[in-house]
């Protein structure tokens, strides 16, 4: 009950700064956090990042095997994406089984690479209906102070560059990287208050009445929209919504991506 | 979405012989269940969905519970025969993320502050799918919730739009959701015109997006009309009994 009410405090704070035309943090409304993308950490990973926006970190890892294509699709690799929420992150995650946030973070930033065609499965088939490549992404949460499907979503297209196939790892000849063919970029507005705001702190984020990931490609198409939170939106918030996220994207992808 | 190339609209027609703002035939009945506190059995198309809900009654375990308002608790699940491929039994991740977003689509018209520290119930279960399962789902559970009485501000109506050859189309059946360009479906409160659910697949460019929003949210409208039609008819013909 205390934890409640400490929780609706901050919320009214919120939401009455918000009001006032201002965020606790000085930011303006379309503004992100700092943003620090770093690549190739983790040695024993085909591919790595850490995305720092921020207070919230998130260390994505790239891993390649072969493995079995699915019936329908026997000559396309698999793309398998997976997120943690490790209690390490935050006294709200515990440890068990995925949940429906963690799963849906993972669904999320998997729709949009799958969405834009970002890896060209069909360069990963080893046999037909044998052997294809299977690309996995695991988002590891290390600190939430909120927004963490932008800054999985940037670590995941982040270190999908470069990785090269470990064909020799499985006795396979060859040598290649992976295709990437897009940079699918994920911005997350929130509304509070009849207000849009991208990047939402964590305390935002509670505030929020509803949120809106807008996933979207160099080219400025969208691929994939995903609408979070217990409330209502009109249509020309989310028609607005999916503008600032595109702009923002665009930003984004200049400044932190590798041109295509 | 498959690769392999296979034409889906002919000569300006759906391979169904639909139009491309054209709805699969629907069906609702109300109260289908003996011991549920309200149900709904809804089809669109070749989709089958009944939904149960039980209701507000007492949260547990007790940790969930919230002092101030009725928790919902929404849960998707596919029978193993409904689909191609048997489906494996119980939750997966799929079904999990549906459940998330479809709680989120109802919460809004529900009067949850009445009932604090309960659970409202919502149970759809999916006996033949065919592309909108979530859609149909989500229509299903806002008439058991109106047919079990919960004060509610509106109902809810949800459908799909699409992209299939190169065409924005609505509510896609699965030949169409295979093999199409995009998928996005929505939920909408009729009356206030507010959107409660809004996903996307695929790939949509900005005027397509926001062409496709239009479309379904018509389609959401039709769908409200059939959704009232089917209450009214319900409780029109109790309250001559009584």
């Amino acid at each position: 009950m205390g934890q409640e009410v400490i929780e609706d405090i901050r919320k009214d704070y919120v939401y009455d700064l918000i009001e006032e035309g201002k965020r606790a943090d000085g930011r303006g409304f379309l503004d992100f956090r700092d943003i620090i993308v770093e690549r190739d950490l983790i040695k024993k990973a085909d591919g790595s990042a850490r995305v720092q926006i921020g207070d919230t970190v998130v260390l994505v890892g790239v891993k390649v095997e072969p493995g079995e294509p699915f019936p329908d699709t026997p000559n396309k690799g698999i793309l398998m994406t997976n997120a943690e929420l490790v209690p390490l992150a935050s006294p709200e995650f515990e440890s068990g089984p995925p949940n429906e946030d963690s799963i849906e973070l993972a669904r999320v930033v998997d729709r949009g690479i799958r969405g834009s065609e970002t890896i060209d499965l069909e360069k990963l088939c080893i046999e037909e209906g044998e052997k294809v490549w299977m690309v996995f992404i695991d988002i590891h949460t290390l600190d939430n102070d909120g927004n963490l499907v932008d800054a999985a979503a940037l670590g995941a297209i982040t270190s999908l560059f470069n990785v090269g196939i470990p064909y020799e790892q499985y006795g396979l000849t060859g040598e290649d990287t992976l295709h990437i063919r897009d940079t699918p970029v994920a911005v997350t507005v929130a509304e509070i208050g009849g207000n849009l705001l991208v990047d939402p702190n964590v305390y935002e984020e509670s505030a929020a009445a509803s949120k809106l990931t807008v996933i979207s490609n160099a080219d400025g198409s969208i691929s994939g929209l995903q609408k979070r939170g217990s409330n209502g939106l009109t249509e020309e918030k989310i028609v607005r919504m999916t503008e600032i996220g595109i702009e923002k994207a665009r930003e984004i992808r200049e400044k932190y991506l590798p041109k295509i | 979405m498959k690769e392999e190339k296979i034409e889906l609209i002919k000569d300006g027609k759906r391979l169904s012989g639909r139009g491309f703002e054209e709805l699969r035939p629907i069906k609702i009945e109300v109260g289908v269940l003996k011991r549920a506190d309200g149900s709904c059995y809804f089809e669109l198309g070749d989709n089958k969905a009944i939904a149960a809900v039980y209701g507000p009654r007492e949260m547990h375990p007790r940790h969930f519970q919230n002092a101030k308002r009725a928790v919902v608790k929404y849960r998707y699940n596919m029978a193993p025969f409904s689909v191609d491929d048997r489906k494996r039994p119980g939750p997966d991740r799929r079904s999990q993320e549906i459940s998330k977003v479809s709680r989120e689509a109802l919460d809004p018209v529900i009067l949850r502050e009445l009932y604090p520290k309960t659970a409202i119930e919502v149970y759809v279960e999916v006996l033949q799918s065919d592309a909108g399962t979530r859609t149909a789902g989500i229509n299903a559970a806002s008439v058991a919730l109106a047919d079990a009485g919960i004060p509610m501000r509106d109902l809810v109506s949800s459908v799909a739009i699409g992209k299939i050859d190169g065409e924005v189309v609505l509510d896609l059946d699965a030949k169409e959701d295979n093999y199409g360009e995009a998928d996005m479906p929505i939920a909408m409160i009729a009356r206030t015109n507010r959107i409660t659910l809004l996903q996307m697949d695929g790939r949509l460019k900005k005027e397509e997006f926001e062409r496709g929003l239009k479309l379904a949210m018509n389609g959401c409208r039709k769908i409200y009309e059939l959704q009232r039609a089917a209450l009214v008819e319900k409780y029109s013909k109790s309250g001559n009994e009584e």
